[in-house]
């Protein structure tokens, strides 16, 4: 790997994913030459604009037009070369989202999809923006595997894997500046949850932007003579049974923690999980069933329930 | 190689067989597409059915997949496979589903929504450009599919990157599902509509063989512009009592009786 030169940021740094997407995006096209990017117009949203200015050849630019996007992905995978779809999550998780069940998940065509503006992360730009239901809307298609990074640094073991991966993908691109938990040294596995802190009394499983959160949380409950395990579920789909398992069995509880409606994402996945292996009490942090609004990144959370505090309450009700 | 009049009126018989074995399908639009399928298999396109998926093979999508009893028919023709597994029309048993499956031989896009079968014909074509490969991408669109956002997403886009390796043609046979097309959603020009994209774009006679092979001709020495055939048909072509006729443009089954006088018809034809 020519992982070398790839730069990672520090533990600790507040640093946007889409940083993270186009900084591995230019070291990948100099890597490997078997994937191309798609692009409707948002590469100065999705974060890939680095990769259009140093490697313009590896960019097919459809306009705004997703659904026609999307099912050339498809026609581009039947050629032998990757897609890599990019836009905003509304529209390649709900717009184009037939066109990816059929032209790409159904005939079972090597694609992926990365989309960025997803949660309330999205922030100022309000509802229409701040997709909420991506993680319901990708799971439910067979065969799908679904992704979404904690942090820049997971970002950016992420995406050479899911290129490795054959068969569909969708990931998540975060957007706004989100503390980094994991370092150069990490080792992303799809389908692998890691354990980002140990702890006997209760479990946080957190995705994306929440991971933060989650540690944050158990930090605070730690003063309070709470152990708190913080698992890192970057899969949700196939999701890691042993370590849903594990939590509900050696913990008193779960807390699920997601950026994302509490119907049909990480915390479903996990209820489903444990319903069929090993019945748990769970909390479910997430948004409850609403649209988002503008305001900050760092603003909504409070309001939508899905900040530190949210978690930490969450957690004292299963001790 | 065989007559291609012959072959397309092949095509239409064993089409029809298919339907009445499968106890449904969509008899009026797959009967309006078989010279097309004729002139595309056995003469313009570059394929090699012991190798369906070698990667350098001109390439051909139903975006109108209902109309997939005469696609099956015709690679089972073709040398694809069996002509028995074309005949296990909708069956569980079998690969020859309700609509385009890629695990059929052959079959190079799924299709059976509208909308997306020119936009992967376009991501094929792509492909190929990307990778300096010089195969060819033929896309087969029906009335429904012209009505689709979709399908005008590709037109502009194709249209713009001048692919002309892409040629669709469609099958203007006048009647959907419920209504004639011209109550239900009239497009008027369809192919002016088009040209203004920066389509090159030809009227034929889409039941003439001779004419489409010139026109398929002709899309091959068009550069920087992709080919949009503007086929005018007739829904049901091949047998008298379907031909126009509303009722058969839906999955219907066909009687014992019905299927003969078909036919006997065709077989004389």
């Amino acid at each position: 790997m020519a992982d070398t030169a790839l730069q990672y940021w520090n533990v600790g740094e507040d640093v946007s994913v889409r940083d993270a997407f186009g900084r591995i995006l230019v070291h990948q096209a100099e890597a490997r030459s078997d994937w191309v990017l798609l692009d409707a117009d948002v590469a100065g949203g999705t974060g890939a604009k680095p990769l259009v200015t140093e490697h313009p050849d590896r960019v097919m630019q459809f306009g705004i037009a997703e659904q026609n996007m999307m099912a050339a992905a498809g026609g581009v995978a039947d050629t032998g070369l990757i897609p890599v779809v990019s836009t905003f999550g509304a529209f390649g998780c709900m717009r184009a989202h037939e066109q990816f069940r059929t032209a790409i998940a159904y005939p079972e065509r090597n694609a992926k999809l990365c989309c960025s503006h997803i949660g309330l992360d999205v922030g100022p730009d309000g509802a229409t923006a701040q997709m909420l239901e991506d993680l319901a809307t990708m799971r439910a298609i067979p065969g799908v595997t679904v992704v979404s990074p904690a942090d820049a640094n997971e970002f950016m073991k992420a995406f050479p894997a899911i290129l490795d991966h054959e068969g569909p993908v969708y990931m998540r691109i975060g957007r706004s500046p989100t503390p980094v938990v994991f370092g150069a040294d990490y080792e992303f596995e799809i389908g692998k949850a890691t354990r980002v802190r140990h702890g006997s009394d209760v479990t946080v499983i957190a995705t994306g932007v929440m991971v933060a959160r989650a540690l944050e949380a158990a930090e605070t409950l730690a003063g309070e003579g709470v152990s708190v395990r913080v698992v890192n579920m970057a899969t949700i789909k196939p999701i890691d049974v042993a370590e849903v398992v594990a939590a509900a069995a050696e913990t008193k509880g779960i807390v699920t923690a997601e950026d994302h409606n509490i119907f049909g994402g990480l915390g479903s996945a996990v209820a489903e999980c444990t319903a069929q292996h090993y019945p748990a009490k769970i909390k479910f942090v997430g948004v409850d069933d609403t649209f988002g609004k503008s305001g900050e990144h760092d603003e909504l959370p409070a309001m939508f329930g899905i900040d530190a505090k949210a978690i930490f309450t969450a957690c004292k009700k299963l001790v | 190689m065989a007559d291609l009049k012959e072959i397309a009126n092949t095509i239409r018989i064993n089409c029809l067989k298919a339907i009445h074995a499968g106890r449904s399908g969509h008899p009026g639009g797959s009967l309006s597409i078989a010279d097309m399928l004729a002139v595309l298999y056995f003469d313009e396109m570059n394929v090699d059915p012991g190798r369906p998926d070698w990667n350098e093979r001109d390439r051909f999508i139903l975006s109108k997949g209902h109309a997939c009893p005469s696609l099956y028919v015709a690679l089972a023709q073709r040398g694809y496979f069996p002509m028995d597994d074309a005949l296990k029309l909708r069956k569980i048993d079998g690969f020859a589903e309700g609509h385009p499956d890629m695990r059929m031989p052959g079959i190079d896009a799924p299709s059976g929504s509208l909308g997306m079968g020119l936009s992967q014909g376009l991501g094929m074509a792509l492909g190929a450009r990307h990778q300096g490969l010089g195969f060819r991408t033929h896309v087969i669109l029906g009335d429904g599919d012209m009505q689709e956002g979709n399908t005008w997403e590709a037109i502009m886009s194709a249209g713009h990157k001048k692919m002309d390796s892409l040629v669709a043609i469609y099958d203007s046979n006048k009647l959907q599902g419920d209504a004639p097309v011209s109550t239900q959603l009239n497009m008027g020009d369809v192919g002016a509509k088009v040209a203004t994209f920066g389509w090159h774009v030809v009227y034929v006679d889409g039941h003439d063989v001779d004419v489409l092979k010139t026109a398929l001709a002709e899309a091959r020495a068009t550069k920087n512009q992709p080919t949009f055939i503007v086929a005018d048909t007739i829904k049901g072509k091949g047998v008298s009592f379907m031909e126009g006729v509303l009722f058969w443009h839906g999955s219907v089954t066909m009687t014992d009786d019905q299927l003969t006088n078909s036919l006997r018809e065709l077989n004389h034809g």
